[in-house]
């Protein structure tokens, strides 16, 4: 039998997904002794032109990490699509858009001011600012083209399977490398290596009702490591959050953000947390919700961290 | 294709109306044959209080240049506190409706008693031209501009 084609690549995120594989240690010997890996930019100088030169769907898996900000991660999401037999959008980035994805609270315009010339420490007195096309006495320079608006994946090529995670924990890369390797696999569009139930069945928090008076953000205060952390006034995005991760954050007393995206039939992971918190608001008249409502310090940066870009509105009106 | 310059925009409202209240004030309005603008594409509800955050998102990232949301007035709704629910999410989703720069014109919770007729249609009234007003949304655009 011949191994199965394996292929990993590295689009608009910060490299965690890279270390996520890198999790399963000793065993990554064992997986790489039974796999092809034909194309891994961020271990080996591996050029485009090597994809190119291979046969349409010769890649048998490959695995996608990070959103798609700019042409380049366009590009590169074609060109592994045409490739790939199956495209696994691998991570939250490549699977709801991810942190790259808050991108879409501003714009490319403001992006490039704010990094280009307004940091403190930059100093560009002639405002240059990267361009797709230069010309220069050598010759012309390119660069990939940024969008205003960060896409998923999925919004860009046609994507086989789902596996969330900031990054992926790596117990469960472990389990999916596998079910890719000796199967079976489940139909087409599933979400691998996470739970179908939300993150609360797995934590292991003692809740009971829930009712809050207001709301205290983690920087101000060291939680209760044995109590629901949204009792105690903490908005833990863990009801609307698919399970999986193994509850990590929480066992260290941190809040879960979001990273492994919405349930099964959740259209909106955002729309379902601010449903999630307002139901506990311990407040009747108008003035009370007011006031608790005020005090949500960033509803999309809490409710949409990892997955603006796989929401029903994607980004704001600029 | 003729475009008619003075043709007025028509906003698409969508109304998410309680049963047992504001859809029953709605058919009041009707039935004593009291003229109001057509913009609102009425969805009946059981309570206000079942209207998801997700709908509103949804109708509004589908086209619609406006929601209303209405229900029972408080204190008196038909499952006792269901709209003291609604009140509760619509604060923290206008919120966030701010962020997504969304016209707080455009989304609105009203409520409407079954014998409100009147005030059914005064509601509708105001929140049409407010919103032809402001022009329509067109979100799916907002979206697609990738330069």
């Amino acid at each position: 039998m011949t191994k199965p084609k394996i292929a990993f690549n590295w689009a608009s995120s910060c490299g965690g997904c890279e270390i996520a594989i890198f999790e399963l240690g000793a065993k990554l010997v064992d997986v790489a002794s039974k796999v092809d890996i034909v194309f891994w930019p961020a271990i080996c100088d591996y050029k485009y032109s090597d994809l190119e030169a291979m046969p349409d769907k010769s890649v048998d898996v490959t695995f996608f990490n990070g959103a798609i900000q700019n042409s380049d991660n366009e590009h590169a999401a074609k060109l592994l699509r045409a490739k790939s037999k199956t495209l696994v959008a691998f991570g939250a980035c490549a699977y709801c858009g991810g942190i790259p994805s808050l991108a879409n609270t501003t714009s490319k315009k403001k992006i490039f001011d704010s990094s280009y010339i307004e940091t403190p420490t930059t100093v560009n007195p002639q405002r240059t600012l990267p361009q797709p096309i230069v010309q220069v006495p050598e010759g012309e320079l390119t660069l990939p083209e940024f969008y205003n608006t960060v896409r998923t994946l999925d919004q860009t090529v046609d994507v086989d399977y789902y596996v969330p995670g900031c990054p992926p924990v790596g117990e469960q890369v472990g389990k999916v490398i596998n079910q890719f390797i000796e199967g079976p696999l489940p139909s087409k569009g599933a979400v691998l290596g996470a739970s179908e139930k939300s993150l609360c069945h797995e934590c292991k928090r003692v809740k009971t009702e829930r009712k809050i008076t207001k709301l205290v953000r983690t920087y101000q205060t060291i939680p209760d490591a044995e109590k629901c952390l949204l009792e105690q006034g903490i908005i833990c995005v863990g009801p609307a959050t698919r399970g999986g991760c193994g509850s990590i954050c929480l066992d260290a007393n941190m809040p879960c953000r979001g990273c492994y995206g919405p349930l099964s039939n959740v259209i909106d992971q955002g729309a379902k947390m601010l449903s999630a918190l307002s139901s506990i608001f311990d407040a009747e008249s108008e003035e009370d919700i007011q006031k608790l409502a005020d005090s949500v310090a960033d509803p999309i940066g809490t409710f949409y961290r990892f997955s603006l870009a796989r929401s029903l509105m994607r980004r704001t009106k600029p | 294709m003729v475009i008619c310059l003075t043709e007025r925009f028509e906003p698409k409202i969508v109304g998410f109306l309680c049963r047992w209240c504001a859809y029953t004030g709605a058919d009041l309005a009707g039935t004593s044959r009291i003229k109001y603008p057509p913009n609102v594409n009425p969805i009946r509800v059981n309570c206000s209080g079942r209207v998801d955050p997700t709908f509103v998102l949804k109708a509004l990232s589908a086209g619609a240049d406006g929601v209303l949301i209405a229900g029972c007035h408080p204190g008196d709704c038909h499952y006792t506190n269901g709209n003291v629910k609604t009140i509760r999410r619509f604060k923290v989703l206008q919120k966030m409706l701010d962020q997504f720069g969304i016209e707080r014109e455009r989304v609105r919770l009203e409520w409407v008693s079954a014998s409100e007729g009147e005030r059914y249609a005064r509601i509708v009234e105001s929140m049409t031209e407010e919103i032809r007003a402001l022009g329509p949304l067109n979100w799916k655009s907002i979206v697609e501009v990738t330069a």
